[in-house]
């Protein structure tokens, strides 16, 4: 096991903790400042990669069709904040789950309708193919390290919008206290849908890079949602930075648990039985990781109140 | 309103006719098709019913020379609804026969509910190994294959070609193992490591990397649906394909290819079918297919045609009677018909005894499709028929 291999395999989880927090980033904000469990948040993704695909092959550029998918993602999650979801806030979240529940089945029929249930043919621009020699031996495609590069932008701005400006400030209110904020003489309806599109969009964002090296195909978001839930659960509700720390936690184990926990395992037991624990154990590793930091810190990592 | 009265005459004998009629018209096969249509593998299960419906044409709308009725039924890819969808066919619509079904946990949940009434069961595509084995049944059918058989062919490939210092990837499930266990009967060359991922994983780039880091001579995959094309698209961007031989069973097919275009090119599949395959009545399907619906059927469809064909043959052969199970089941042995694989015959555990081949994914002008290479195996049985103790 070579150090370049543990760093190369170390980017891995970076790359993947950069698109877990981009889905995590929108879910937490949805539910820390709204109180509002949104399922259907994974649906947004897929949205995001069937808007970006299909805007892609319609003006034959891939940075327009990158636009075009984030606007109209933007677009599609205000409407169905201003449609279905305004009218959940004040119920428990039990309606709220069963609702949003509903928006799955939705969004899934809909682009199978649109679309077909086939998964479509993505491709990247030449100028995002290829590979990087990092140091000798070490070849990482060019792709990922894009999407590490996007995410952790992405992370700075939010952190920027959240702590610099007037939105967040609103935003970072809205989460400590709805009521007074309301009270105060701010739109909060309109705070709401604002903060539901830009939610929506980050989703859209890591859909739109997820399309090209995963399936765009009906459903595709349900499977990346569980992993973005125990995300923001670590993280700490409401919070940002929870959403980042938590985020990259999870990417990094989940990859290094893959990759090193069989051999690993085999130095302390023996090799057959490692080979049938290991991978059983590496997919269970982000939740043991859950149950230990709730154990712990119940309100996860970062908690966005008290 | 004045209504001549001759009109009036002829339409009465035509009621009366009518009401004479239902003892013959009640004559009519009825076929419950169970099968994935929604969700994400739903695309699947599209497939499968197009071909069935390009069976129905081919045999001018009738079975075995009746009518019939065709029932289908969505699995949702859970072996409860699958048994709650057949009992439904069984009590409600009272099918003749069911068939159908791509999932193998599906299939063992639904074939004592169908058999238990009585009626027979055709499996056309799930191949778990008990029902070849020791769990055979005389009025369970399948028109596919044992799971088993596809990856001994990709075996006996890379043996015969000498590969050595092979990284095995596939799923962590029942079916993963099964494919690296029949892969291995054949291959007894070095395997440098084997590695079981979560069944739906979408990344293998931490994977990619470990295999890069082991430097292996080829890589042999089992990655059905999503999951494959996700891994195919993955190992062309590590920048593998072309440099290290990637042979894979169930995972590119013409299903996936749509989906991945050149990231499927060169790679090496073993099957039992093929478009290419030179036999007229494969041709007829095909052409007709490409015809209907302006795509290239896929393995799941053409063997659902086959089952359709199957049926046909049997109700054919008992001259519709359709209360006889048995003799029903004596004449689907025969397999009297005209198979899009060629000879057809069926084994003492109702599994075909059939030819593999190799395929690769070729440039045909714009396209990439499947083409066939050599044939691996030549009347082909699976491993479990010794277990099955069924009177023949």
């Amino acid at each position: 096991m070579s150090w370049a291999l543990v760093f190369e395999q170390s980017l891995n989880g970076l790359q993947y903790g950069v698109m877990l927090f981009l889905m995590a980033a929108g879910l937490t904000l949805v539910f820390g400042i709204m109180n509002l469990v949104n399922l259907a948040h994974g649906s947004l993704y897929m949205v995001g990669a069937y808007l970006a695909v299909a805007a892609t092959q319609w003006t034959g550029s891939y940075l327009a069709g990158v636009t075009l998918g984030l606007l109209g993602t933007l677009l599609v999650g205000m409407l169905v904040e201003v449609v279905a979801l305004r009218t959940l806030y004040e119920r428990d979240h039990l309606d709220q789950v069963l609702a949003t529940f509903g928006l799955i089945l939705f969004f899934n029929e809909l682009v199978a309708i649109l679309w077909g249930r086939a998964s479509l043919y993505t491709t990247l621009p030449s100028w995002l193919q290829g590979h990087i020699e990092l140091f000798s031996g070490t070849r990482y495609p060019l792709y990922r390290l894009a999407v590490i590069g996007v995410g952790l932008a992405v992370a700075a701005l939010l952190w920027y919008l959240v702590t610099r400006t007037r939105l967040g400030m609103l935003i970072r209110a809205g989460a400590s206290n709805r009521t007074m904020v309301g009270a105060l003489g701010v739109n909060i309806r309109l705070l709401y849908t604002v903060v539901f599109g830009f939610g929506a969009a980050l989703a859209g964002l890591a859909g739109l890079m997820a399309g090209p090296i995963y399936s765009v195909q009906p459903g595709m978001g349900e499977l990346i949602l569980i992993q973005v839930f125990v995300v923001i659960v670590i993280g700490g509700i409401g919070s940002i930075r929870g959403a980042l720390v938590g985020a990259l936690i999870v990417g990094v184990v989940d990859t290094l648990g893959r990759a090193f926990l069989k051999p690993l395992l085999g130095y302390l037991i023996s090799p057959p039985a490692a080979e049938s624990a290991g991978p059983a154990l590496a997919s269970m590793l982000i939740y043991l990781l859950m149950a230990v930091v709730l154990a712990l810190r119940p309100a996860g990592l970062f908690p966005a109140r008290g | 309103m004045h209504i001549p009265a001759r009109l009036l005459a002829a339409s009465l004998a035509a009621a009366s006719l009518a009401f004479a009629l239902p003892a013959a018209a009640q004559q009519k096969v009825k076929i419950g098709f169970i099968t994935t249509m929604s969700g994400p593998q739903g695309v699947i299960g599209g497939y499968m019913k197009d071909s069935v419906e390009l069976a129905l044409d081919h045999l001018g709308r009738k079975v075995g020379g009746l009518e019939v009725e065709m029932i289908y039924g969505d699995d949702q890819t859970k072996p409860d609804v699958g048994v709650q969808v057949a009992e439904e066919m069984l009590k409600k619509h009272q099918v003749d026969f069911v068939a159908g079904i791509i999932w193998s946990n599906v299939m063992m949940a639904v074939v004592p509910v169908v058999t238990g009434a009585g009626k027979i069961m055709v499996g056309t595509n799930a191949g778990a190994s008990p029902l070849a084995g020791k769990s055979c049944h005389p009025l369970y059918f399948s028109t596919s294959w044992n799971n088993d058989q596809t990856p001994e062919a990709m075996g006996k490939v890379m043996q015969e070609q000498g590969v050595n210092d092979v990284y095995v990837l596939a799923p962590n499930y029942q079916a993963g193992k099964d494919m690296v266990a029949g892969f291995k009967r054949y291959y007894k060359g070095r395997i440098v490591e084997e590695i079981y991922t979560k069944l739906g994983q979408q990344d293998y780039q931490a994977e990619i990397t470990q295999l890069r880091s082991k430097s292996p001579k080829a890589v042999f995959a089992f990655y059905p649906g999503g999951m494959g094309i996700q891994f195919l698209r993955q190992f062309d961007q590590a920048g593998l394909r072309g440099q290290l031989p990637l042979y894979t069973v169930y995972t590119v097919d013409e299903i996936s290819i749509p989906a991945v275009k050149e990231a499927a090119l060169g790679n090496w599949e073993t099957r039992f079918w093929s478009p290419d395959l030179k036999n007229a009545a494969n041709q007829k399907y095909v052409g007709d297919y490409k015809k209907k619906y302006g795509k290239l059927p896929v393995f799941y469809g053409a063997q659902s045609y086959d089952g359709i064909l199957l049926i046909d043959s049997a109700v054919r052969a008992t001259r519709g009677n359709l209360k006889d199970a048995k003799a029903l089941a004596m004449a689907m042995r025969k397999a009297d018909f005209k198979s899009i694989r060629g000879p057809f015959e069926y084994n003492v555990n109702h599994h075909p005894i059939q030819n593999f081949y190799l395929l690769r994914a070729e440039k045909t002008g714009d396209d990439i499709e499947m083409r066939i290479k050599k044939t691996v195996f030549e009347k082909h049985k699976d491993s479990y028929f010794p277990e099955c103790k069924m009177p023949w």
